[in-house]
């Protein structure tokens, strides 16, 4: 782990630095000066995060469940086994990639849109901004309530309301929920996202280079071409960036699984379904696997996207 | 010529503006409609909150609040405020010698420590939570409002720390290096040069970090019961409210949701940049 070369004392200085010159003998000195403020967060982190999931990785390893207190004890990989051949788990694997692709693609799409939209001048751009930007800053479990009682509800649902006034008292009533449980989730995921997605992206749209861009338009270039080879390549690192931050936070959602539809109708992802063994059931050893399973399959994701995103943070690295 | 031809453009853009202008509006208003109506309903009496079709004259009433208030939401609420500032404060104060470590006098690997602290908020939360509840029940720090605090701060810090950082190294090198020159201590340079560019930076943060804690439902549900129950955790009792109690239930989602509202909307330009952990300026 990275934190174990940190703490050794080093010998060369970052490249940049060495053009700040002042004596060999002071910066070895002020190694542990400057080390000295990082450590309290460093420590706190290892503490709270990485023991926790060490202690994770050896329950998974064992027999543990708190109603049979007596038969604990190490089990190899039974764990890892039951959860991988459960058609459970592995439903709740497969809502799992269906809800985060789901969520952060479609949010991402209409949050570009938008983002385009507002790029613009316009009269009362500032109120469609503040417009857009309320989905994210509803409390999750309130917009959970929100869509499953005052929008998706078949009896007294918005949706449904809406249908009679234009089809009249005769208009179909759906069920929303119970007919399409997982769009459900992910509409209401989407509301809640796209706002997050939008405004990344149009920061990212403000950031461009103009004069470049109206010289392209001078030298012939139609507003598709000018999207498509200038605006489209520098927004790519924002995309990326929004679709990591957006992936970390959908893959764990529970709050809108938990409220929408408590995991029924087959909508239970991971972290729902550990919730239940571990909360639920008492199944410690089965709960943990699961988690590790989940951490491995996260952690083979995230190097993967931040290779891409880390490019972003690397423009602004040279101190 | 070439004038000419932007000329033309112009005029194309400028007749297409009036209905991509139009457009956004609609869409800005589809996405705030939900919100929208929920407050509507909230003012609602119950009896014309769930009529089908809607009625949108029907007469306004606080009797949704009423009844909400009636539960006794006040204890959750204040567990929710002393466990998102008292954690927002605890992250701060963590976060910020870190960022300066990472960014004003950058320690040495300091970008893989920067990465360190984002591939945290990647462990999924839920891989922890058992080995922290068997800790909490194990020393009977279960229902406890500081168990949260811990691990509020735990996972806002590396978002502060990449926050932070972004903000720090936008102050001038020269300056510091001036500080110095002139025999400044550490403190004194924080205090009179760093702070007061940062400080817009440090606020952002904290918003961010106060939302997030505030939001949080997963830990809450788990680790606290009756005494310490955020915010949250006290809108999942309705989660199986059926039939005739929709007008109180908007009524507490509009409530909880006020703090976080009101805050998103005073500094939505922090917002985004805070979001992207400093990333995007």
């Amino acid at each position: 782990m990275s934190t174990e070369t940190e703490a050794r004392p080093g010998r060369r200085r970052h490249a940049t630095e060495t053009a700040g010159s002042q004596g060999t003998v002071m910066r070895k000195a002020g190694d542990w000066a400057r080390r000295g403020p990082l450590l309290p967060a460093l420590i706190f982190m290892i503490v709270v995060t990485q023991l926790p999931f060490v202690v994770t990785i050896v329950v998974s390893f064992m027999d543990w469940n708190a109603y049979y207190p007596d038969e604990r004890g190490f089990a190899g990989f039974a764990n890892f086994r039951r959860v991988l051949t459960d058609a459970n788990t592995r439903h709740a694997i497969w809502v799992t990639i269906l809800l985060t692709a789901g969520v952060v693609l479609l949010s991402l799409v209409l949050g570009l849109l938008i983002a385009l939209l507002l790029d613009r001048k316009f009269r009362g751009r500032g109120a469609v901004r503040t417009m857009m930007i309320t989905p994210f800053l509803v409390v999750p479990v309130a917009a959970a309530l929100l869509w499953k009682h005052a929008l998706y509800n078949p009896t007294y649902g918005l949706f449904n309301g809406v249908l009679k006034w234009i089809f009249g008292a005769n208009a179909p009533q759906p069920d929303w929920i119970s007919n399409q449980p997982l769009w459900s989730i992910i509409f209401a995921l989407v509301w809640q996202w796209t706002p997050f997605m939008m405004l990344i992206l149009l920061a990212g749209l403000q950031s461009r280079p103009l004069d470049v861009i109206e010289a392209a338009g001078i030298d012939g270039a139609n507003q598709w071409e000018i999207f498509r080879y200038m605006t489209l390549p520098h927004l790519r690192q924002y995309l990326e960036l929004s679709a990591l931050l957006g992936s970390i936070y959908v893959v764990q959602n529970f709050d809108a699984v938990f409220t929408i539809t408590s995991g029924g109708l087959g909508t239970a992802n991971l972290p729902y379904t550990i919730y239940q063994t571990f909360y639920t059931a008492h199944d410690y050893g089965r709960a943990s696997a699961a988690g590790v399973i989940v951490v491995i399959g996260t952690i083979l994701i995230a190097t993967f996207a931040l290779r891409s995103v880390s490019t972003l943070f690397r423009e602004e690295t040279g101190r | 010529m070439s004038g000419q031809v932007t000329i033309v453009k112009g005029h194309n853009r400028r007749g297409g503006g009036w209905a991509l202008s139009g457009l956004a509006w609609i869409v800005g208003i589809l996405f705030v409609l939900p919100v929208l109506w929920m407050l509507l309903t909230s003012f609602h009496s119950e009896e014309n909150a769930a009529k089908n079709p809607p009625d949108l004259a029907a007469p306004l009433t606080l009797d949704g609040y009423r009844s909400f208030f009636s539960t006794g939401p006040w204890p959750s609420i204040a567990n929710s405020l002393t466990a998102s500032i008292l954690s927002t404060a605890l992250v701060i104060l963590l976060a910020f010698p870190a960022a300066y470590a990472l960014s004003i006098r950058p320690v040495r690997k300091w970008t893989d420590v920067l990465f360190f602290f984002l591939s945290t908020k990647m462990l999924p939360v839920v891989a922890g939570l058992l080995p922290i509840y068997l800790f909490a029940q194990s020393v009977g720090f279960l229902d406890n409002i500081w168990l949260l605090i811990i691990l509020y701060t735990s996972m806002n810090l590396p978002i502060a720390v990449w926050m932070l950082r972004s903000f720090l190294s936008e102050v001038p090198v020269e300056i510091l290096e001036a500080a110095s020159v002139d025999g400044a201590s550490l403190t004194r340079t924080l205090r009179s040069v760093v702070a007061p560019v940062v400080t817009p930076g440090i606020a952002s943060a904290a918003l961010i970090c106060f939302i997030f804690s505030w939001n949080e439902l997963l830990f809450a549900r788990v680790l606290t019961g009756t005494v310490a129950q955020t915010a949250p955790v006290f809108l999942t009792g309705f989660v199986t409210s059926q039939g005739l109690f929709l007008a109180k239930v908007c009524a507490a989602s509009i409530v909880v949701s006020l703090p976080v509202l009101i805050a998103g909307f005073a500094a939505q330009d922090k917002l985004v940049q805070g979001l992207s952990l400093g990333a995007v300026k």
